[in-house]
C-alpha cells in the first residue's frame, strides 16, 4: 500500500469552469451615456461564454494539446492556468510556478537596450533581479544577441526581437509551461533549437499545456489533447485519436 | 480498508475558490514582485529622457520654469501679503503636480500596462506603486533648485526640515489612494481620464497654492478645511517657507493612510474583473 504521493495528484485541475464576458452591445460605453442609459434602463449586455463548463485536468509530466478553431476559447483556457483570468464559475488549480511562452514581443520597450528589456520582462515573469543576473549570460547566448543585447530594441530585427522573447520566457525554471501559439518563432534553425529546449523540458518533467493550430508539433509534443469549439468541450482523450477527430470534422465543414 | 490513512492533502500555488482578502493577497503577491517595481521606475525614468539632450535635467528645469512664468505673473498680485513669493509658489506647487500628474499617470499606466497583466499574471497594483515613486523620483530632483532660493532670500531651515519625508509619504501614500480610485473607475468608463482633468483644475483653484490661504474669507474657512490635499501641500510647504512643521502634520498622516487603505482596497476588490473589462 503506498500512499499517493504528490505526483498523482494532477498539477492542474480544471472544474467545470466557465467564463462569461459581458458585452456591452454599444461597444464605446462613456460614463455620461451609461449614466443616462443607466437611468432610463436601456444598458442592455451580450453575454458570451468563452468557456462553457470545461473540466481537464493534466498531470505532472504530461502535455496537452488543446486544439480548435479560431475564437474556440483556447486562449482563454490558458490565462486561467496563467492566473490572468479568474473564471465566472468552477474552479482553477494549478500546483508550482507556471512560466507562458507566448509572444511577448509587445512587452519589450523599443527604447530600452537588450539587456534593459531582458530584466524587465524577467521581472515580468516574476524572477528577481538576483536570478536574472545569473541567467544573462545564457540568455543571450542562446537568443544569439552577443554585440547586440546594449543596442535599443527598436534597432532590432524581428527575428532578433523574437529570439529574445523566447529566450528569456524559457529560462524561467518552471514546473508548468503554457504555449500559445509561439513556436513559430525565427528561422527554421532557430526552430529546431526551440524545439530542443522543449523537449529537453518534457524529458525533466515539465507539464505543458499548448495551444497551436500547427498538428504536427501537437502530434509531436503532446499526450493529451482537448478539442473545443465555441467554449465547448468536443474531444478530450490520447493526441492521436482527438487530432484526426478534429481533422475530420474540418473537412467535412468544408 | 477502513485502516488506510486518508492521503496527504495536495497543495495548491493557485486555487481560484480561494476566498482570502483580495487586499491582503495582493500586498503578499507585490512584496514577491518588488524587483519587478524597481525595474519599471527605472523604465519610467530611463524612456521619458531617452531621446533628450538634456536628459533627467529636465525633472530640475521644468517646473523651475512653470515656477518662473507663474511667479512673473502671481508676484505683483501678492507682493504685500506674501513675502518672497516665489519661494512660497513652488514647492506647493511642486507638491500639487505630484498629485495631479501621478493620479492622472496611474490609470493611463495600468491600461498601458494590459500587455503585460492581459497574458501573465503581475500584480496589477504594480503598474501605479510604479508610476507614483516614479513621480517620488522627480519630486525629489524638483525640489533641488529650492535650496537656492531659500539661500537667496537668506532663510535658515530649521529642524522641521525633518518633517519633510514624513510630509512626502503623507503626500505620497493620498495620491496613491486617490490615484487607485480613479483607475478602478477609469476602466470601466475610459472618459473618467478626462472628466477628471477637469475635475482637477477646480481642484487647484480650490487649493492655497498659487494665492495664500489668507485671502480666503471668514465664511469660507470651513470649506476650504475639509480638501485634504491643502493639509498635504502645507506639510511639504511649512518647513520650507516657513520654517516650521506643518501644525496639520499629525490629521495629514491620518488622512493618507485611510486613503491608501480605501483606494487599495477599492482597486484590488475588482482587480480579478480588470481583464473582463480592458
Amino acid at each position: 500500500m503506498s500512499f499517493p504521493t504528490r505526483s498523482d495528484a494532477p498539477v492542474i485541475a480544471i472544474d467545470a469552469v466557465t467564463v462569461r464576458y459581458r458585452v456591452p452591445r454599444d461597444p464605446a460605453l462613456t460614463l455620461k451615456e451609461y449614466a443616462i442609459r443607466r437611468l432610463t434602463r436601456r444598458v442592455s449586455f451580450r453575454e458570451i461564454d468563452a468557456l462553457d463548463s470545461v473540466s481537464v485536468t493534466v498531470g505532472e509530466g504530461e502535455a496537452l494539446a488543446v486544439i480548435g478553431p479560431n475564437g474556440a476559447g483556447k486562449t482563454t483556457l490558458l490565462r486561467l492556468v496563467a492566473r490572468v483570468l479568474t473564471p465566472t464559475s468552477g474552479r482553477v488549480r494549478v500546483r508550482g510556478r507556471v512560466a507562458p511562452i507566448l509572444d511577448l514581443v509587445g512587452g519589450f520597450h523599443p527604447e530600452l537596450t537588450g539587456r534593459e528589456n531582458v530584466y524587465l520582462n524577467g521581472t515580468l515573469l516574476g524572477l528577481t533581479r538576483r536570478e536574472i543576473d545569473s541567467r544573462l549570460t545564457g540568455i543571450v547566448a542562446f537568443a544569439e544577441l552577443d554585440g547586440f543585447i546594449d543596442a535599443p530594441v527598436r534597432m532590432y530585427s524581428s527575428g532578433m526581437v523574437a529570439r529574445l522573447g523566447f529566450a528569456i520566457a524559457s529560462d524561467v525554471d518552471p514546473d508548468v509551461l503554457v504555449i500559445d501559439e509561439a513556436l513559430g518563432v525565427g528561422d527554421e534553425r532557430f526552430q529546431v533549437k526551440c524545439a530542443e529546449r522543449l523537449d529537453r523540458f518534457r524529458e525533466r518533467g515539465v507539464t505543458l499545456v499548448l495551444v497551436s493550430h500547427d498538428m504536427h508539433s501537437v502530434r509531436r509534443l503532446c499526450t493529451r489533447a482537448l478539442w473545443i469549439d465555441r467554449g465547448h468541450t468536443q474531444a478530450l482523450g490520447a493526441t492521436g485519436d482527438v487530432v484526426d477527430a478534429y481533422l475530420a470534422a474540418q473537412r467535412t465543414r468544408r | 480498508m477502513s485502516a488506510v490513512a486518508s492521503p496527504p492533502p495536495v497543495t495548491y500555488d493557485y486555487d481560484s475558490a480561494e476566498r482570502g482578502s483580495p487586499a491582503r493577497r495582493e500586498l503578499v503577491e507585490l512584496i514577491r514582485y518588488r524587483d519587478l517595481l524597481r525595474q519599471l521606475v527605472s523604465r519610467n525614468i530611463k524612456v521619458r529622457y531617452k531621446r533628450s539632450i538634456l536628459g533627467v535635467a529636465w525633472s530640475v528645469l521644468s517646473p523651475l520654469l512653470t515656477m518662473v512664468v507663474l511667479s512673473l505673473v502671481f508676484a505683483a498680485l501678492f507682493r504685500t501679503t506674501v513675502p518672497d513669493y516665489p519661494l512660497y509658489l513652488f514647492p506647493g506647487l511642486l507638491a500639487w503636480s505630484f498629485f495631479a500628474q501621478t493620479t492622472s499617470i496611474m490609470a493611463v499606466d495600468l491600461i498601458g500596462g494590459a500587455d503585460f497583466w492581459k497574458r501573465i499574471y503581475v500584480p496589477r497594483t504594480a503598474f501605479g506603486i510604479a508610476s507614483a515613486l516614479t513621480g517620488l523620483v522627480h519630486l525629489g530632483l524638483a525640489l533641488v533648485p529650492v535650496a537656492g532660493l531659500l539661500v537667496f532670500y537668506h532663510r535658515m531651515p530649521g529642524w522641521s526640515l525633518l518633517t519633510l519625508p514624513l510630509a512626502a509619504a503623507n503626500l505620497a501614500m493620498f495620491t496613491i489612494g486617490v490615484g487607485f480610485v480613479v483607475s478602478a473607475l477609469a476602466r470601466y468608463f475610459p472618459d473618467v481620464i478626462d472628466l477628471y482633468q477637469v475635475v482637477l483644475t477646480a481642484w487647484l483653484y480650490f487649493t492655497p497654492v498659487i494665492y495664500p490661504a489668507s485671502i480666503i474669507g471668514e465664511r469660507y474657512r470651513r470649506l476650504f478645511a475639509v480638501n485634504p490635499v491643502s493639509l498635504l501641500v502645507d506639510g511639504i510647504r511649512a518647513p520650507l517657507y516657513d520654517g516650521v512643521m506643518s501644525r496639520s502634520i499629525g490629521v495629514a498622516t491620518v488622512v493618507a493612510l485611510a486613503t491608501l487603505a480605501t483606494g487599495w482596497w477599492v482597486f484590488t476588490r475588482s482587480a480579478d474583473e480588470l481583464p473582463y473589462k480592458v
